[in-house]
């Protein structure tokens, strides 16, 4: 690898990709605003049940649906009569990697090999790589991980470390990088030197490996319970777990249930900084991530990015990092599972909106992540005094990301922030609109529009309407 | 310096990307220090660290870079306990112990 060529290999970008993910994206654009996402989703991917074949080959999902009971009981004591909805929880970290990337991987692995790629290419730092080079193995080809790992002195997450152990566990070649977004040049070059497949996490393949959760959770409790859940709660950053599981909560004709996006509060931080990299206690499932890509999804490494959580969202909500550390120590303490941090996002802010739902009413956290040496609150807490931020209990409303950890006093003091979803609609919209430079709006870029936000028809025209940044005429 | 012998595992290390290349979007902090990279391999002849050598990964891949490490270890672990947490699944079982609210 030499440094001479970053613009020249940015540039062909494009065919790189084309070649290593092997999807015509253009197929699927009916204009510069508009693309057929089902038609995406359809032709691109698998089938529900193909991808139910898949998984069990590879001992994939089917993992166990858990009653917090206790937690619950926390979450009761807590609240006024008549308060306090029962969690449960889907015990992804039984998943052969540990974690519900297993899923996403598996498809796409699955398919490389189909399609003869000899080996699979990611560029992850977390537990997506460790999901890769676990498939990868199981179908017999060769995998390379591009990790974005340790800042200019030379200082790693103790999170990030382990998840480049896991990967190096699988037999992957692993290509640890210092901060930077230019991470993806060198993911271009591993690419086109290789010509392996990018088991990238947006592609369809990815996405469709998801809808296996949501469905399967809606069964677990029809069969067990004779209900269907009120919310399920997803921990959110790229917006793929959120969307796969949408998809498949809908598949499995699940009408009434509502989908939450939780993310930890990193504002401030800036994700491409040398500085602010080991001032976060959270490599995934946080802000920095989840707020872009809501807003904005096709900023990822494939065209047209499958995952668009907006489109799913009912409500999202932040939590701080001091809250998820306190329900991690709780769910080890309470319901003797130990679990990794980032997979609990979902269960502190579900500890919380559980508190507002009625006691008859059922909400799901979606997934758990596996924990060990360094990937635990009690690396993480070390790490981040050692890199001065200060650890205390308090009330968590006065955690500042970077500066702070603010382990909750008292369990009453946990709070679901939510995030205003007009605001994260409306700068999808100025964003989409805009790039592409369309000028006239007709039924077709409305129906669109109203499925990407979430809206109605009607809704949508008018929140266009009111943005003065947008400049378009209506057919 | 110590030999290291051909066939050891190790880690080299390259500069990607020099400061003034680095891409136009980082920010300034960013912007002011190398793209790096890290490689673990096994090597191929003896050497020295600091050398520039050649590794091939374990998929047998071969990269050059500079030797920093031999045998590379992995340090990260859990350390000590943390105090702020250590009380918390004590004071959650009072809770559950408890009158109030809607338990
Ligand atoms: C354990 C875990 N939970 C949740 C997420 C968030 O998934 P997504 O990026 O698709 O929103 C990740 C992704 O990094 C993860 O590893």
């Amino acid at each position: 690898m030499n440094a001479g060529d970053y613009n020249e290999v940015m540039a062909r970008k494009n065919e790189i990709m084309k070649k290593a993910v092997g999807i015509d994206y253009d197929q699927f654009r009916v204009n510069n605003l508009v693309f057929d996402y089902e038609e995406m989703m359809a032709k691109a991917g698998y089938q529900l049940d193909e991808i139910i074949d898949i998984q069990k080959d590879t001992g994939v999902g089917q993992t166990p649906l858990l009653e917090l009971k206790n937690i619950t009981e926390v979450a009761r004591k807590l609240s006024p009569a008549g308060k306090g909805a029962r969690i449960f929880l889907k015990d992804e970290a039984a998943n052969p990697s540990g974690s519900y990337k297993a899923r996403r991987a598996s498809v796409s692995v699955y398919h490389a090999e189909k399609q003869g790629y000899p080996g699979v290419v990611a560029a992850t730092s977390g537990n997506y790589g460790a999901a890769v080079a676990s498939q990868a193995i199981m179908r017999n080809l060769e995998t390379i991980i591009v990790q974005e790992v340790f800042d200019s002195d030379d200082k790693g997450q103790p999170e990030i470390l382990e998840k480049g152990r896991k990967c190096e566990a699988y037999g992957s070649e692993v290509l640890q990088l210092s901060v930077g977004p230019e991470l993806f040049y060198v993911f271009l070059k591993v690419l086109e030197e290789t010509g392996y497949f990018n088991a990238s996490l947006y592609t369809p393949f990815g996405i469709a490996g998801v809808e296996t959760l949501g469905f399967e959770i809606i069964n677990q409790l029809r069969e067990r319970e004779e209900l269907e859940p009120d919310a399920i709660i997803c921990t959110n950053a790229g917006g793929g777990n959120l969307t796969g599981t949408a998809r498949g909560v809908i598949k499995a004709g699940a009408k009434e249930t509502k989908i939450i996006g939780a993310s930890v509060d990193l504002s401030g931080l800036h994700m491409a900084s040398d500085k602010d990299f080991n001032r976060k206690s959270f490599t995934t499932g946080h802000t920095g991530f989840g707020i872009p890509f809501a807003t904005w999804p096709d900023r990822a490494d494939v065209p047209l990015n499958a995952a668009r959580a907006l489109r799913y969202m009912d409500r999202y909500v932040t939590v701080n990092q001091g809250e998820v550390f306190y329900m991690t120590e709780a769910l080890a303490a309470i319901e003797g599972m130990e679990r990794g941090p980032a997979g609990n996002t979902s269960l502190a802010a579900a500890f919380a909106i559980a508190r507002e739902m009625d006691e008859d009413q059922v909400i799901v956290v979606q997934e758990t992540e596996y924990t060990g040496a360094g990937k635990h609150p009690i690396p993480q807490l070390n790490f981040a005094m050692e890199n001065g931020v200060e650890v205390k209990r308090g009330n968590p409303d006065e955690e500042v990301p970077g500066q702070s950890i603010i382990i909750p006093e008292e369990p009453g003091l946990i709070k679901a922030r939510d995030l205003d979803l007009g605001k994260i609609r409306s700068s999808y919209l100025k964003k989409a609109i805009n790039s592409s430079g369309i000028e006239n709006i007709g039924d077709k870029e409305l129906e669109f529009l109203a499925a990407e936000a979430n809206l109605d028809i009607a809704s949508v025209k008018k929140m266009i309407a009111e943005i003065d940044e947008i400049k378009v005429d209506f057919k | 310096m110590a030999k290291v012998k051909a066939g050891s595992w190790v880690e080299i290390y390259s500069v990607i990307l020099e400061p003034g290349q680095r891409a136009p979007q980082v920010p300034e902090d960013t912007a002011k220090v190398p793209l790096e990279l890290k490689v673990k391999g096994f090597l191929q002849s003896d050497a020295e660290l600091g050398d520039e050598v050649e590794i091939e990964t374990i998929i047998g891949r071969k990269y050059t870079g500079k030797l920093i490490d031999a045998e590379p270890s992995y340090d990260h672990s859990y350390g000590r306990p943390i105090p702020e947490l250590l009380k918390v699944g004590r004071e959650l079982k009072e809770i559950l112990k408890g009158e109030g609210g809607n338990g």
